[in-house]
């Protein structure tokens, strides 16, 4: 046992000196291959917190949402409405909402503006998304503006909702209801949808059903398929980025094919000594064996190490530019690191069994041809 | 003097301290899921307390910012066959509501 670590020893060693031969073409090789395991490793990791987080804070989201639709558009829903869905079982509040979106263009954001009853807001105050208030620079007590119908309204910002909520406050404005009839025109009797408490989880999707049939011109969106859209949107999402990333993925199987298959004329007479000298097949299989799995390990620890790093100490701050768009709010978050194992694995198992393989098989080509002929 | 190290002593210390630092993340984030469990729960009562729906990520159009809110002729704000406009739009996949019928 000893003799076969002792063996192996030697070999780590000499496949070290043999890749340290070509120093610029190798680090070359490992770092296109760390870039690639690294933008790998940053999307799987973002994407399976992201979905776990969402999956636990929207558990509180609304267990029904009635939405009015007219032309296929979303329109705002009158207060009889709440009057004709009557009594339902299982249904323990029914409350008309009030909110909707305030573009700026001073400074080219769009606010999602909330008018909650339960607050003790007067009609000159709001309260504020840590974002808003970052990227115009307000504090507590500044004064907060709003344009609409010819009119400019002033608020004193009240308070600023707490910076670990940002994932979904940043854009928030509350105000209250009355002032917010008044910026948008909307008349007393209307609101933007109505939400509904079901007390039991089972009965919601019959609810739904109900509704719908006493009031067909609703749409209901349940809390069920708000889970199922981050669900899923965040596999596709993953989806539509692999998609991308396969244009890197092809570029660098391309690179390691060649690398492997067209040996160059350095390694064939280095196969050709090495056979010449004594060395068996076998032995400078091991070898390559080992040249690959250095290459390929070092790259995927490296990759994941650094994508670790990046998704969740520096804010996965190369996505934000693509979940951004054209918008100038964006919410500073650090998410909470939830690791899938399986997915690491398939990640391992993908960094290194193609590579090994594609640099194992040439080599045993050429290893098993007459060292005369190679060095020839 | 430093003594000299075997290549294959430096690839094992490599390979070690890879393999530690990939156990650390682990760590670190079983640390994090706790330590972060009030925040989360914080974050959740927010949620609840305004009847949220979605997470801000993208705010620069309304069916990517309230993506579940979305209706079926979100992305055609302008015209039956209008482009949507927003990149965000061809990250977002529509509501389960809407791909489920």
């Amino acid at each position: 046992m000893i003799e076969f670590f002792r063996k192996q020893a030697y070999l780590i060693d000499f496949t070290m000196s043999s890749l340290l031969r070509r120093k610029g073409k190798n680090f070359g090789l490992l770092l296109v291959y760390t870039l690639i395991v690294f933008m790998l490793a940053s999307v799987m990791l973002f994407s399976h917190s992201l979905r776990k987080e969402a999956g636990i804070i929207l558990q509180q989201s609304p267990e029904i949402i009635v939405q009015r639709l007219v032309a296929g558009r979303h329109a705002l829903i009158p207060a009889e409405y709440i009057q004709k869905m009557g009594r339902l079982r299982g249904v323990t509040s029914k409350k008309g909402r009030l909110w909707g979106y305030f573009y700026n263009p001073v400074v080219k954001a769009n606010y999602t503006v909330m008018a909650p009853d339960h607050l003790d807001l007067s009609t000159t105050e709001v309260i504020i998304g840590a974002g808003i208030a970052r990227t115009i620079g307000l504090g507590i007590g500044d004064y907060f503006t709003m344009r609409s119908n010819n009119d400019t309204f002033s608020f004193q910002v009240k308070d600023i909702i707490e910076r670990n909520s940002e994932l979904v406050t940043t854009d928030l404005v509350l105000i209250s209801p009355k002032a917010y009839r008044v910026i948008t025109g909307i008349p007393e009797g209307q609101f933007t949808d109505i939400v509904l408490s079901v007390r039991n989880p089972r009965e919601v999707r019959k609810v739904a059903e109900k509704l719908v049939q006493k009031l067909p011109d609703i749409r209901p969106v349940l809390r069920e398929e708000i889970l199922r859209t981050y669900d899923s949107i965040f596999a596709w999402r993953q989806g539509i980025v692999f998609v991308l990333l396969i244009g890197a993925l092809l570029a660098f199987v391309i690179f390691a094919w060649d690398k492997a298959s067209g040996l160059s004329a350095e390694e064939k007479r280095e196969i050709g000594i090495l056979k010449a000298v004594g060395w068996e097949s076998a032995d400078i299989l091991h070898m390559k064996f080992w040249e690959g799995i250095i290459i390929s390990l070092s790259a995927f620890m490296l990759g994941y190490l650094a994508a670790y790093l990046h998704v969740f100490y520096s804010s996965a701050v190369l996505f934000e530019s693509v979940l951004k768009g054209w918008a100038t709010l964006y919410p500073q978050f650090k998410l909470v690191p939830f690791i899938d194992g399986l997915q690491i694995a398939t990640l391992f198992f993908f960094t290194i069994f193609p590579y090994v393989v594609a640099t194992i098989i040439p080599i045993w080509k050429a290893s098993v041809t007459d060292p005369d002929a190679i060095m020839r | 003097m430093f003594p000299v190290i075997r290549k294959s002593a430096f690839v094992l210390i490599f390979f070690l301290t890879g393999t530690l630092l990939m156990m650390l993340t682990v760590i670190d984030a079983m640390t994090k899921q706790s330590s972060t469990r009030d925040s989360l729960n914080q974050r959740a009562m927010l949620v609840k307390e305004f009847g949220l729906s979605d997470l801000a990520l993208s705010t620069e159009a309304r069916y990517t910012r309230h993506l579940t809110l979305a209706d079926r002729h979100s992305a055609f704000q302008d015209h039956p066959t209008s482009f949507d406009h927003f990149p965000s739009g061809s990250i977002f996949l529509p509501p389960s509501q809407l791909t489920h019928d």
